[in-house]
């Protein structure tokens, strides 16, 4: 059973939806035994950086995350919740993040051709073999949505170009993040969370 | 490198899909579900539904159907018409909604955007504006197109832009229905004058209305009738856009 983290945090039923169709049961829960017992964990994320991370001191779920990913299972985070693995972030004031990546997260400054937010689908390079990416071809479309990006290239695993060339993916170990949206990137995006659940199905 | 979008709109009126010209004179074009599902798996960059009745009685139905829609379509949705408050907005969000689309509410107190935005984000707040030309410039229309707003279109994106919307879902009323082409003049005005992503809507006839209308800037093109009535595949489409270089996702 996959868990994901249940903060307030924008659409998160989406991702839910998204497990399902891939053919994997899950769970959208804040409880910290339900996460302790699953498989593998996804922490969603639409909204802003410090929002976020103080959602997810309230609900008391640092811990249960970074016991979750100690426990060597496969972690995914997604969007907001894949900048919340770096050190620390810029959106609305400087806030501290998880620091499983070194790094931070700043904003995108606009210029004439273009625009913030990064709206829309964009291609994805791979930079190393991460098996979040199997059966997946390099430079295929993902859709992004995010004025913050990550400037660090800890663990990259994928790049896109947009304003300048960003860390679009990352993955340490068992920890895996990816900046754009797989619940909204139709079949590409169900085949990522294939990937990922099967990744928990093997290591449990 | 970023695509340039294609956006199926359904216009939606107690729960089924209509077309109308000039924002009137309404033709039945099927069931929202079933459109949607269709678009998702044609590779639609995105779905745009709105809600061209919203009335505050018919609102729960509108939930429903955003619901069904969102349970069975992998790409982002927006969806528009009617939307009040902030609960209005919450509770499309959670029956699935990726972004709402606000035009009348917005332009009646401006502060209920700021406050959208400090809630739920930038990227989930786009401005629609109507827009039609009135002694020679572009003015802003309410309520569905029955009210003239009295601003400028002009005034009203840079003070949307400062509020922090995220997109502007731009539709020429002259336009909308009229398969003539998007009004180039107006879209081009709005592309030039946008730091934020914007979708051009109203007029689209044939695919060639939709290479035109991207190489003068605009981000995404929404279109209604041409995809409803099967006169052109989204996936043809794109094709097509690409032969012609414009960068598509296929």
């Amino acid at each position: 059973m996959i868990a994901v983290i249940d903060y307030d945090a924008g659409n998160v039923a989406s991702v839910t939806k998204a497990i399902e169709k891939a053919g994997y049961q899950t769970y959208l829960t804040k409880d910290p035994k339900t996460i302790k017992n699953s498989s593998g964990v996804v922490l969603p994320g639409v909204g802003a950086f410090g929002d976020c991370i103080d959602k997810l001191k309230k609900y008391n779920l640092i811990d249960s995350i970074l016991e979750s990913i100690e426990s060597k299972k496969p972690f995914l985070g997604i969007c907001v919740g894949f900048q919340l693995l770096f050190e620390e972030g810029y959106e609305f004031g400087i806030h501290k993040g998880l620091g499983i990546f070194k790094g931070s997260c700043v904003k995108f400054t606009p210029n004439a051709n273009q625009k913030v937010p990064h709206m829309g689908w964009n291609t994805v390079y791979y930079t190393k073999v991460c098996k979040l990416f199997d059966g997946i071809k390099n430079n295929s479309y993902f859709y992004f949505v995010h004025s913050y990006y990550t400037d660090s290239d800890d663990n990259c695993a994928a790049k896109t170009d947009y304003i300048c060339t960003f860390t679009s993916a990352s993955q340490k170990d068992n920890v895996y993040g990816v900046q754009f949206h797989p619940e909204k990137s139709q079949i590409l995006g169900l085949k990522i969370y294939e990937n990922f659940c099967r990744m928990c199905e093997e290591t449990c | 490198m970023l695509a340039k979008r294609i956006i199926p709109c359904l216009d939606v009126k107690e729960g089924r899909v209509v077309k109308g010209i000039n924002f009137v004179d309404l033709k039945d074009a099927g069931d929202p579900v079933e459109q949607a599902i269709i678009y998702d798996s044609q590779l639609a960059d995105e779905l745009v539904f709105l809600d061209i009745t919203a009335s505050y009685e018919k609102r729960s139905i509108m939930i429903d159907v955003v619901a069904s829609c969102a349970q069975n379509i992998f790409m982002p949705l927006t969806v528009g018409g009617g939307i009040r408050n902030i609960d209005d907005i919450r509770n499309l969000l959670k029956a699935g909604a990726d972004k709402v689309s606000i035009n009348s509410a917005a332009v009646r107190n401006p502060d209920f955007l700021n406050e959208a935005v400090k809630i739920f984000g930038s990227q989930c707040i786009v401005i629609a504006v109507d827009a039609k030309k009135v002694n020679n410039d572009f003015f802003v229309f309410i309520d569905g197109g029955r009210k003239a707003a009295n601003i400028k279109v002009i005034d009203w994106l840079n003070e949307v832009q400062e509020r922090g919307a995220g997109e502007i879902l731009l539709t020429s009323m002259d336009k909308d229905g009229t398969k003539e082409g998007y009004d180039l003049e107006l879209t081009k005005l709005v592309c030039k004058n946008s730091s934020i992503p914007v979708i051009a809507s109203g007029g689209a006839g044939n695919v060639e209305h939709i290479k035109e209308v991207f190489e003068i800037g605009a981000d995404a093109a929404l279109a209604a009738s041409i995809f409803h009535f099967g006169e052109v595949s989204i996936i043809e489409t794109k094709k097509y856009l690409l032969q012609h270089n414009i960068n598509v996702r296929i």
